[in-house]
């Protein structure tokens, strides 16, 4: 069929993903952060080396990461896990097109329930339209895109409970602990890609940046890139798992 | 015409065969694939639906190869046996929403007729989620058929029914079925396919294990083997005279009352309400002892 996207599984995705319990535990992290953004303000005053550290490291290595991994296997893996992407896929409607459509409505989310509350947070800390929260803004929406991709092809390519565990491992192991520790390891990680295009705005060192800008959107969008192709390629050869004698 | 041909399918998970070598083609009409649980119906619909590779074989839909090839939904449809719906849109909506991934030229006209054809019109604005499973099984079936496809894959399309809807929904596939097009659906209770007029496959362990017209399978269900416990006033006497029936091959006595081996399931049941009232003996209890269906396809097959 033709267009990119499609409006019925957009809304649907929506609906299904916001209806679900978990969607309220989705608003927590976010509201963690601007809460702790407040109180340093009101505890700390003016000291200007807190808002990109905290910012940077909690808010790019745990809400957004984590964020974003909750949204990002549910509008896919919610329903292969129920069996109900079976009626999705019984149309001749094309895989890329169901790709895409779950895969915008996730970044939306994400940006919503993430990206905004980095800004405001860091609005917060120092001031609304500063560099720094411009500056994390555009990193955590991009951030956004990047990671999603990525949690949308665990979806598509294992099975639901695994999908969740690979994304929590690269989540907390790769991203959260060994970015951090072994400078190498940045150059496949999602939240420094967002870090260094944070940093390419707010040019804040408290941001420990590992990666150039170039090499942040240029590894982001072509990680994200393969990823998508990927989830395409594994949706397109879905098979219903279960019932097996 | 529009057909089914699947030749020399196959499919295994691991060491396991789920299907064994099947070939078979299923033109216009009604066809019921029969077989216990396990016995690989569910694999079969699933590879001719396209959503699951044969591991060996092919399968054509209407001329067109099933897996990795959506545009055969446009003119093929399944209802899934799992009980997984968007639960929370009300019926009308997902049949809408179906009509509208379809591209339907108008979704809701399409809609609502399939959503009258499974008589589900009163119950379209409430959630799914306040379905019984009966109800679930027609909103699905006016889902899959909301764009009027030319082949209709139903798994078990009777489970949760009531002996009313079973009926209704029988005739429905019946009345699909005479308009030309392939309706094919999956079943493991016997009772089930004596309503139904057209062809049955017959499914064991994962092979073809007999298919042909319903009448003759039917009369072979009729009339197969079967163990009863019969319990009396008087179980010696009403021993002796069953033996001499024709339709009876053996009799035991035991201390739970009689077990009676009948030949021939239909004309014993007949004629031991006779018999035991030409001899004055009471009838307290008949049984028809536990039976798998396990047994009784395999009895099918070697028929």
């Amino acid at each position: 069929m033709s267009g990119l996207v499609n409006g019925v599984i957009m809304r649907i995705t929506l609906r299904a993903t916001l209806s679900r319990r978990r969607a309220l535990l989705l608003a927590l992290p976010a509201i963690m952060l601007i809460g702790i953004s407040a109180l340093l303000r009101a505890t700390a005053a003016t000291s200007p080396v807190w808002p990109p550290e905290i910012l940077g490291q909690v808010g790019f290595t745990v809400v957004l990461p984590l964020t974003a991994l909750i949204i990002g296997t549910s509008v896919l893996g919610a329903e292969i896990e129920d069996g109900s992407i079976v009626h999705l896929l019984a149309t001749p409607v094309r895989r890329s097109t169901v790709i895409f459509s779950k895969y915008l409505v996730a970044t939306a989310l994400t940006i919503a329930f993430a990206a905004v509350p980095e800004y405001l947070a860091a609005a917060i800390a120092t001031s609304p339209g500063s560099k720094l929260s411009i500056g994390l803004l555009a990193g955590a929406v991009a951030a956004s895109f990047f990671y999603n991709a990525l949690f949308m092809f665990f979806s598509a390519a294992f099975r639901p409970g695994r999908a969740l565990a690979f994304g929590l491992i690269y989540v907390v192991l790769w991203e959260g602990l060994l970015s951090n520790l072994v400078p190498g390891v940045a150059l496949l990680s999602m939240g420094h890609y967002g870090l260094a295009i944070a940093n390419a705005i707010a040019s804040d060192s408290a941001l420990h940046p590992y990666l150039s800008t170039g090499t942040g959107i240029g590894m982001g969008v072509a990680l994200a890139a393969v990823s998508i192709g990927l989830g395409i390629n594994r949706l397109s050869g879905f098979s219903i798992k279960g019932d097996v004698v | 015409m529009t057909s089914i041909e699947v030749t020399g399918v196959s499919r295994w998970y691991g060491n396991v065969v789920a299907v064994n070598d099947i070939t078979m083609s299923i033109g216009p009409g009604v066809t019921g694939l029969l077989g216990p649980n396990g016995a690989g119906k569910t694999t079969l619909l699933h590879m001719m639906a396209g959503f699951l590779p044969p591991s060996r074989g092919e399968i054509s839909v209407g001329g067109q190869a099933a897996w990795r090839n959506p545009d055969i939904y446009r003119t093929l449809a399944l209802v899934p046996d799992r009980d997984s719906v968007y639960a929370f849109l009300t019926g009308e909506e997902f049949v809408l929403a179906t009509a509208r991934l379809h591209e339907l030229a108008d979704p809701q006209a399409a809609a609502r007729v399939a959503i009258e054809m499974v008589e589900m019109t009163d119950a379209q604005d409430r959630r799914i989620s306040t379905y019984s499973k009966g109800m679930r099984q027609r909103i699905k079936v006016a889902a899959a058929l909301v764009h009027d496809p030319q082949i209709v894959l139903l798994d078990e399309p009777f489970n949760g029914m009531d002996p009313r809807q079973r009926l209704q929904m029988m005739d429905l596939l019946h009345a699909q079925g005479d308009a030309g097009r392939v309706i094919v659906f999956s079943s493991h209770i016997l009772e089930e396919v004596e309503r139904l007029s057209g062809t049955i496959q017959v499914i064991v362990g994962g092979r073809l294990a007999a298919s042909g017209d319903f009448r003759a399978i039917r009369r072979l269900m009729t009339n197969r083997p079967h163990v009863f416990v019969v319990r009396s006033s008087d179980d010696r006497s009403l021993g002796a005279a069953l033996i001499g029936r024709e339709a009876v091959r053996s009799v035991e006595l035991t201390q739970n009352g009689l077990k009676v081996l009948a030949s021939d399931y239909g004309t014993f049941t007949r004629e031991l309400a006779g018999l035991s009232r030409d001899h004055g003996i009471r009838l307290t209890e008949v049984l028809p002892s536990d039976e798998s269906l396990e047994s009784v396809f395999t009895y099918l097959l070697a028929s």
